[in-house]
C-alpha cells in the first residue's frame, strides 16, 4: 500500500513541478495546490498505513491508526488553504493592476515602479 | 517549568489582536504598539538574564510531559536572538511612525507587524519541529502581507515570486518533517536528537540533513537558493525592508544552526562539508552582487547574502570558537543590517531615487545622517573597536586552525568587498557637489534618524563591550557544542 501511495505522491509532485514551471500564473497556483496535496498524502503515508480503527476511543478497538500525522495534516491543510486563498486574490489583483498573467511579462526592470 | 519564556510570543500576539479592533484610530494604534514593544524588550531582557543565571529554561505547554506535548525551550542563543528581535522590532516600529504613511497604517499595518514578531520569536523559542513549521508560516504569512501592503506594481509583482518560492519551500519542509517522523517517530527536537543518536548513522539521515539544508537555505538565502531575495526585498518600504533584512533570513540561519548542531552533530560529514562549500559560494555570490550595483538598496541587500555566508561558514567548522564567532556575528549583523536599511531608507527618501549616480552632497545639509551612516558602515565591515570585528576574527582564526584556508581567506576578502561597497554608498551619497533635493521640507529627518542612530550606538557598545558580553555568547556556543545539555534540560530524566 505504501509503495502504491509513493507512486501516486511522486506523480503529484511531478505534475506540480511541471505546472509550476509554466508561464501562466493560474497554472502555477494549480501546481502549488497539487504540491500541497502531495505533501499531505506523504505525511499520511510516512505515518504508516497499518489497519486499525479510526482514532476515536469510543471505537473500543485493539489497535488504532496513528493519530499524530492526522493532526499534522489538518494543520498543514488549513495553512496551505490560507496561503492559497491569499495567493489567488493576489493573482487577481496583479491581473487587474499589471494587466497580464504571463510570468515572462512580469519581469520588469530592476527598481522600476 | 517557567512561564516567562512564552511572554515574548504572547505580548505581540495579544497586541496584534487588540490592534485589529482599532484599525481606524491611528494614534491609538501607535500608542499601543509602541508601549507593547517596549514592554516586550523588558520581558525578553529579563528572560535572557534568567537563562544566563539559571541555565536553559523549558516550558511544557499545558503540562504535557516533554516528548508528548509541545515544549518551548529558551537556551542562551534563542533568548539572545529573541532580545535582539525585540530591540530591532521596536526600532523599526518607531521609524514606521514617521515614514510608513497613513494609507498603509489604516490597513492593519501595525497588527501584521506584531504578528511577524510573533512568528520570529516563536521560531526562535520552539522545541518542536512541526511547531517550528507553524511559526515559520505565521512569520511568512505576515511577511507576504507586509510585502504587498500598499499594492504598487512592483510590490504585486515581487510578492507573487516571493509567495511562490515560500510555498514551495514550506511544502518541502512538510515533506522533510514527514521523512524525519517516519525514521525517528517523534517531533520533539530534543527527543529527535536522542533517537538519532541511538539509531546511529544511516544514509537516510544524511538525506534528511541535506533536505533541511535546502528548506532552511531557501528561507535564509544561501548560494544556489538566494535568487528570490534581491528582487523581493527591493519592493517594500524601508521599515519593512529593515525587518525582513534583519530578521527573516536570520531565522533560516538559526534553523540551520539548530538542526545541524542538535540533530546531525555526530555523523553528517557529507552534509557539513556541503554546508561549508555552499557558505563559501554564498559569500562569493553576495560579494559579486554588492560590487555590481549602483543602487543603494541593492548593495545592502547583497550584503545580507554575504553575512549569511560568513555566519554559516563559522557554523560549518563546528568547533566552539567558530560557533562563538558565528553567534557574535549573527547578533551584530541583525542589529547593523536593520540600522543600515533604515538609514538607506532616509537617503532614498531625501534623494527621491535609489540610484547612487543621481545623488550627492548630503553631508553638507545632513551631517548627523552622514556620520551615523559612516559609523554603521565601519561596523558592518568589521573595523576593530566596532561590533563586526570580534565575530569575524573568531571565525577566520578557527577557519585557519581547521585548515580551511580557502574559506577563511574568502571571509577575509569579503570584508574588503563589504567595505568597498558600503563606502561607495557613502562617497556617492554624501560627498561631492550638493544636489539640493526638491522635497527636503517634507522628510522629517531628525525623527527618522533616532531609531537607526540608537541601533548604531548599540552596535558600537556591542563592539566596545565585547569583554562583558563574551561569557554570555560563549555560554550560548557551549549549548550548541554539547547538545546533551539541551536534551537533558528538555527530557529531564
Amino acid at each position: 500500500m505504501e509503495i502504491l501511495m509513493s507512486f501516486l505522491i511522486g506523480i503529484l509532485f511531478m505534475t506540480a513541478t511541471y505546472l509550476m514551471l509554466s508561464k501562466s500564473l493560474l497554472r502555477i497556483i494549480v501546481g502549488t495546490g497539487l504540491l500541497s496535496h502531495g505533501a499531505h498524502l506523504l505525511i499520511l503515508t510516512m505515518g504508516d498505513l497499518k489497519r486499525g480503527a479510526a482514532p476515536l476511543l469510543g471505537e473500543n478497538a485493539e489497535s488504532y491508526v496513528d493519530p499524530l500525522p492526522q493532526a499534522l495534516i489538518l494543520t498543514a491543510i488549513v495553512i496551505s488553504f490560507g496561503v492559497t486563498s491569499f495567493f489567488l486574490v493576489l493573482a487577481y489583483r496583479a491581473y487587474q493592476e499589471l494587466g497580464t498573467d504571463n510570468m515572462d511579462r512580469l519581469r520588469g526592470k530592476e527598481g522600476h515602479e | 517549568m517557567n512561564n516567562l519564556l512564552i511572554i515574548p510570543i504572547l505580548i505581540p500576539l495579544f497586541t496584534g489582536i487588540i490592534l485589529i479592533i482599532f484599525s481606524s484610530n491611528i494614534r491609538l494604534q501607535r500608542t499601543i504598539s509602541g508601549i507593547s514593544s517596549i514592554v516586550t524588550i523588558i520581558f525578553t531582557a529579563a528572560l535572557a538574564f534568567q537563562v544566563y543565571n539559571d541555565g536553559i529554561q523549558t516550558m511544557n505547554v499545558s503540562n504535557w510531559e516533554a516528548p508528548f506535548g509541545i515544549t518551548l525551550v529558551s537556551d542562551m542563543l534563542s533568548s539572545l536572538l529573541v532580545l535582539t528581535t525585540s530591540i530591532i522590532a521596536a526600532a523599526c516600529l518607531f521609524y514606521s511612525f514617521w515614514s510608513i504613511g497613513e494609507d498603509r497604517e489604516k490597513f492593519y499595518y501595525y497588527p501584521i507587524f506584531q504578528f511577524l514578531i510573533v512568528g520570529v520569536n516563536g521560531a526562535f523559542t520552539t522545541g518542536d519541529i512541526f511547531n517550528l513549521f507553524v511559526f515559520f508560516e505565521v512569520m511568512l504569512m505576515s511577511s507576504y502581507v507586509l510585502l504587498v501592503l500598499g499594492g504598487t506594481k512592483i510590490q504585486l509583482r515581487e510578492t507573487i515570486k516571493y509567495i511562490l518560492v515560500n510555498v514551495i519551500s514550506s511544502a518541502l519542509f512538510v515533506i522533510t518533517v514527514a521523512f524525519l517522523y517516519s525514521v525517528v517517530g517523534t517531533l520533539n527536537m530534543a527527543h529527535i536528537s536522542a533517537r538519532i543518536a541511538e539509531s546511529g548513522n544511516s544514509g537516510i539521515l544524511t538525506v534528511i540533513a541535506v533536505l533541511f539544508l535546502i528548506v532552511f537555505g531557501l528561507k535564509g538565502a544561501i548560494f544556489p537558493l538566494y535568487f528570490w531575495l534581491p528582487g523581493s526585498y527591493y519592493a517594500p518600504p524601508a521599515p519593512v525592508m529593515a525587518l525582513f533584512g534583519a530578521l527573516l533570513t536570520k531565522v533560516g540561519v538559526y534553523s540551520i544552526t539548530r538542526t545541524y548542531t542538535l540533530f546531525f552533530y555526530h555523523d553528517a560529514g557529507f552534509a557539513i562539508e556541503l554546508l561549508q562549500i555552499l557558505a563559501i559560494f554564498t559569500i562569493i555570490a553576495g560579494a559579486i552582487g554588492a560590487i555590481a550595483f549602483h543602487d543603494v538598496k541593492k548593495i545592502i541587500i547583497y550584503n545580507i547574502i554575504i553575512a549569511v555566508g560568513v555566519i554559516l561558514f563559522g557554523v560549518s567548522i563546528m568547533n566552539s570558537e567558530s560557533v562563538t564567532g558565528s553567534i557574535f556575528y549573527l547578533i551584530h549583523d541583525m542589529i547593523i543590517k536593520a540600522a543600515l536599511f533604515l538609514l538607506v531608507g532616509i537617503i532614498v527618501k531625501l534623494a527621491g531615487t535609489a540610484d547612487l549616480r543621481k545623488m550627492g552632497g548630503f553631508i553638507h545639509t545632513y551631517p548627523g545622517l552622514g556620520w551615523t551612516f559612516f559609523i554603521a558602515s565601519l561596523a558592518l565591515a568589521g573595523i576593530p573597536p566596532l561590533s563586526g570585528f570580534i565575530g569575524k576574527l573568531l571565525i577566520v582564526r578557527s577557519g585557519f586552525e581547521d585548515e580551511s584556508f580557502w574559506g577563511a581567506g574568502i571571509v577575509l576578502m569579503s570584508s574588503l568587498v563589504v567595505l568597498f561597497s558600503i563606502m561607495k554608498i557613502f562617497i556617492g551619497a554624501f560627498w561631492g557637489k550638493a544636489r539640493v533635493p526638491k522635497n527636503t521640507g517634507k522628510v522629517p529627518v531628525t525623527s527618522l534618524l533616532a531609531a537607526p542612530a540608537l541601533l548604531t550606538a548599540l552596535a558600537v557598545l556591542y563592539g566596545l563591550g565585547t569583554e562583558a558580553i563574551y561569557p554570555v555568547i560563549s555560554l550560548a556556543a557551549e549549548t550548541l557544542k554539547n547538545p546533551d545539555i539541551y536534551i537533558n534540560a528538555v527530557l529531564k530524566e
